[in-house]
């Protein structure tokens, strides 16, 4: 590594010349390869959110009963009891492209490192996909290895994977997104965060050893991809789930004592993230001694140190008085316990390797003047009003379309291969309800979590999708009982730099911010994945929602599956909007129109009604209606459950196939025992509500006499995945 | 009735299996770390699911080696009654202490779901409160479940009348259909010869509360306290 440091190498490590010029004055001489190396990813956009920030701090990030927003590792709310929820989603989007298994499977040991670092024992995963064609030979081999990278991980450190979305769509051909979140749960009065104090104190370094993979990650994941991108293979990481467990555990361990000041993984960026931001965030300078680094290589030097990202390790600030008993911890689950340092005073992180001083930079500045960039940005243009669109095939046939195509496809071949009951917890598992139920040990109450994004609706119109996809989330939560309480956002777009992608970016934030605002639904935590690009082909907009609700008692939780004898109520009105609709796409072969409109008033006048029914007992089964309609929502609420349905005519005003695959927001399917007293309560609340027709055992018959049974729903629903995997 | 979990470094279900225990005895079970070698004065032993050293040798191996297993050995010379399941049936096979192997499953994917096991004899304290012949319905969440003996150790179980469980529907029929992970003759779970340890893939640890959807697996724990606590009251 005798590279000579200059601005070329300096674009070479992502740093514009105006960036390299300010590294010059910040230094005042020349870096040396380590310091630049530094720079380099602390600047990056995956560390820096240099492109997004001025965005972010637009959105609304306060409620009573949010501990920490935006900040820490992870976002933590109240959810009563003396109990603190801690999530986040996090993109590990160009690793999974470069090697599936694995770019996946350390996406999930890093979100879980986010929450577990502050406390909370890990007790739920989600996971938000994107993939390409299905047709394309490449998506199969992402998609195959993507979910096993995903069940690998999870199944293996024992947290339970219990929700998801996928979508499919060309523009993800080259650029798949795998977005992981992890739930937490810690006692409130017990919550560790990253601001390091106590000049001398030792910094610990804990975990795996270190070594040369994943060096430079962060850059990578700041850049579009070309034809190159296979050759990348070297920076992704490769997970250790076992590992990860007896770290957890440790931690957990550690944690039960009064031994840590401060504790942050070592994510993106290695060891220069975690000690530059926990003595950044905590005013004090830190000295590292990389001697004392355990390292898996021999011959490592400063700069693949630093930079590293090799996965499973945590930084610790420990009191010293604390100090063996803290090593014992560690060593009884045979992990790595190294004292790599300390704090100081001088506001410098200063990082000495065979006794010679390879970087020496003031803290202050590298935090205070990274780049911040207001992007030039263009509103997005309003997509034409769809007009009438006929009918080609009738309600039956459309239906089993429908049902059959990749993004309805029933899931399960997902789902059976991850562990989704480890920790007994589980009280709906995925398909089960609109949003998972997980109950917390030793208590009644239990959280609702969701993942959602319509990107197909942010791409038309980037305000109205941002917000769909903060609604989608809180009706999921809705639907299951659950009062909704916060959002971890996980922003997924492709080149900023050019002003449409900036106008997507900025349109979403509006509609998020806005959805937020209006059901109180605030964003605790998040993460911003960029140039999600191949070859000047960018991504659909997809800006996935996280979403977390509370249940005060598990047992009120509904699930979406019909049992027969029962009156499907409607909630909610339907104007038939097929703009953007997965019928029109399917169907009639069209990505036109405006997407839905979502009226937020609308939205939470109808939702408190549903949940208020739920949790008074008048509610057997609940789905909210999304992609593909009302049509498809009862058939989903049929295969679920077994029951068949008879449904009734829609009104004469809204034409058969718009009234039934319309994707109008803001609605509801209510199972109930007396149609009569939910349609009274809706009148009197004034809610739009209408009778569909009955729960029965039997078929689905369709209100133009039309019957399928429950048995040809569910394999024509099961095909795709099977037939394309199996 | 006496009950102790053993923990491997990577098990990961015995937080489910202490709430179980718990749930059916009225106290929380002891827990034990790989490396103590007392286990005197248990009437049970567990071994939980998870992934014991990641499952990175073959599933069980390194567990196989560890300190706590002469203990558990000299607790099943001694009569006492042992309980694997998952990752602990593995264990357990690999440390000779039941016969055969579990595989890959046949589809070479990890495999998460319910399934329905036929009670084959009612008469151990595993299953007294469940009836032969019986169903009863588990989740199960396995890549390495795949029951395999030659032919000679599967007749000499089914001989013996060794096999506990087969993987059936919920009607009870023993189906290829019902065998996901492609075990040897749908065997889900088997007996040492005198029937006082038990192995069993499925988790019926996970099913004992009917806000996670059925109590199908308590029986199972309720047979053990009524047994082991009868055991030691004569």
């Amino acid at each position: 590594m005798a590279k000579e440091v200059n601005q070329a190498l300096a674009r070479e490590f992502g740093l514009s010349a105006d960036e390299y010029a300010n590294v010059l004055t910040i230094m005042g001489r020349t870096p040396s390869l380590t310091e630049l190396g530094i720079f380099s990813v602390m600047w990056s956009e995956h560390c820096s959110y240099k492109s997004s920030r001025v965005w972010l701090k637009t959105l609304p990030t306060t409620a009573p009963w949010v501990i920490h927003g935006p900040g820490e590792n992870a976002g933590v709310v109240d959810i009563g009891e003396g109990l603190a929820a801690i999530f986040k989603m996090e993109s590990h989007n160009h690793p999974s492209f470069i090697e599936p298994y694995q770019g996946a499977a350390t996406g999930v040991g890093g979100i879980l490192r986010d929450v577990f670092t502050m406390g909370a024992r890990p007790i739920a995963n989600l996971n938000a996909l994107r993939f390409g064609d299905p047709k394309l030979a490449v998506t199969k081999r992402i998609v195959d290895g993507v979910v096993r990278g995903i069940g690998g991980y999870g199944n293996c450190v024992g947290v339970p994977t219990v929700g998801g979305e996928i979508n499919f769509h060309p523009s993800y051909n080259g650029n798949p997104l795998v977005n992981a979140m992890t739930v937490g749960i810690a006692d409130q009065d017990k919550i560790f965060l990253s601001a390091a104090a106590g000049v001398g104190n030792p910094v610990v370094y804990v975990g795996s050893k270190t070594g040369r993979d994943g060096i430079h990650g962060a850059t990578m994941a700041s850049a579009e991809f070309g034809k190159d991108s296979e050759e990348k293979r070297p920076t992704v990481q490769v997970g250790d789930p076992f590992t990860e467990k007896l770290l957890i555990e440790a931690c957990l361990e550690l944690m039960a004592t009064d031994a840590i000041v401060a504790i942050q993984d070592m994510g993106a960026a290695g060891l220069t993230s975690s000690s530059v931001e926990m003595a950044g965030k905590g005013g004090v300078g830190i000295e590292l001694d990389l001697d004392a680094v355990p390292q898996r290589e021999a011959g490592m030097t400063a700069y693949e140190m630093m930079l590293s990202e090799s996965q499973e390790r945590m930084l610790i600030i420990v009191r010293p008085d604390r100090q063996d008993m803290a090593r014992a911890i560690f060593e009884k689950w045979d992990l790595d316990f190294a004292v790599i340092g300390h704090l100081t005073e001088t506001g410098r992180i200063v990082v000495r390797h065979k006794g010679v001083v390879e970087a020496d930079i003031p803290l202050d500045p590298l935090a205070e003047q990274a780049p911040l960039y207001h992007r030039p940005w263009v509103e997005t243009p309003k997509r034409a009003a769809l007009g009438a669109v006929a009918d080609p095939v009738g309600l039956g046939a459309a239906l089993e379309t429908l049902i059959a195509c990749p993004d309805l496809a029933s899931r399960s071949w997902v789902w059976d291969q991850y562990d989704s009951t480890v920790g007994g917890q589980t009280v709906k598992r995925p398909g089960a309800s609109d949003a998972a139920i997980v109950k917390i040990e030793g208590r009644r109450r239990a959280l609702a979590l969701t993942t959602d994004c319509t990107p197909r609706y942010v791409l038309a119109d980037p305000e109205a999708g941002g917000a769909q996809a903060v609604a989608e989330a809180w009706r999921n939560i809705t639907a299951t009982g659950a009062r909704p309480l916060a959002i971890t956002d996980n922003m997924n777009f492709a080149n900023p730099e050019k002003p449409e992608i900036m106008g997507q970016f900025a349109g979403a934030v509006r509609g998020i911010s806005a959805a937020c605002v209006a059901l109180d639904f605030p964003v605790v935590s998040g993460n911003v994945s960029l140039y999600n690009e191949t070859e000047g082909r960018p991504i659909l907009p997809t800006p996935a929602i996280g979403g977390l609700g509370v249940l005060e008692d598990a047992a009120q939780a509904v699930g979406l599956g019909l049992t027969p004898g029962l009156d499907l109520v409607l909630v909610g009105a339907t104007e038939g909007w097929l703009g953007q609709s997965l019928w029109l796409r399917e169907i009639a072969g069209r990505e036109e129109g405006p997407p839905p409109p979502v009226d937020l008033a609308a939205e939470r006048f109808n939702g408190d009604f549903v949940r208020g029914q739920i949790l008074s007992g008048h509610v057997r089964a609940c789905h909210d209606v999304s992609d593909g309609g009302l049509l498809v929502a009862v058939a989903e609420m049929v295969m679920a459950g077994g029951a068949g349905a008879r449904l009734l005519p829609g009104p004469a005003e809204v034409t058969a196939h718009a009234f039934w695959f319309g994707e109008d927001q803001a609605r509801y399917v209510l199972a109930v025992p007396d149609a009569a007293a939910v349609l009274q309560a809706a009148a009197f609340a004034g809610v739009p509500a209408m009778r569909l027709g009955e729960s029965v055992v039997g078929d689905l018959t369709l209100p133009d006499g039309a019957a399928m049974s429950v048995a040809a729903l569910r394999t024509a629903n099961e095909r795709f995945f099977r037939a394309w995997m199996d | 009735m006496k009950a102790a979990i053993v923990v491997f470094p990577g098990i990961n279900r015995e937080r489910d299996m202490a709430i179980a225990l718990e749930a059916s005895v009225g106290r929380k079970p002891r827990m034990v770390w790989h490396k103590e070698t007392d286990l005197d004065g248990l009437d049970l032993v567990v071994i939980p699911g998870g992934f014991s050293y990641g499952d990175y040798l073959r599933c069980g191996a390194m567990a196989s080696q560890s300190p706590v297993m002469g203990a558990i050995r000299a607790h099943a010379a001694r009569g006492g009654h042992i309980l694997g399941v998952c990752n602990g049936f593995q264990i357990l096979t690999e440390a000779g202490l039941l016969p055969g192997a579990l595989l890959r499953n046949a589809n070479l994917r990890f495999l998460s779901m319910d399934c329905h096991l036929r009670v084959e004899r009612a008469d151990t304290v595993f299953t007294a409160q469940y009836q032969a012949g019986g169903v009863f319905r588990s989740p199960m969440a396995h890549g390495d479940g795949n029951f395999f003996a030659d032919a000679p150790t599967l007749d000499r179980l089914e001989g013996e009348n060794r096999v506990a469980f087969r993987y059936a529907t919920a009607g009870g029929a023993v189906t290829q259909e019902a065998n996901r992970n492609g075990s040897a003759r749908n065997i889900a779970g088997i007996y040492s010869e005198n029937l006082r340890v038990l192995g069993l893939m499925p988790h019926p640890e996970d099913l004992v509360d009917p806000l996670m959807g059925g109590t199908d697996g308590k029986p199972l724990f309720d047979g053990l306290v009524a047994g082991l606590t009868d055991t030691r009251a004569a």
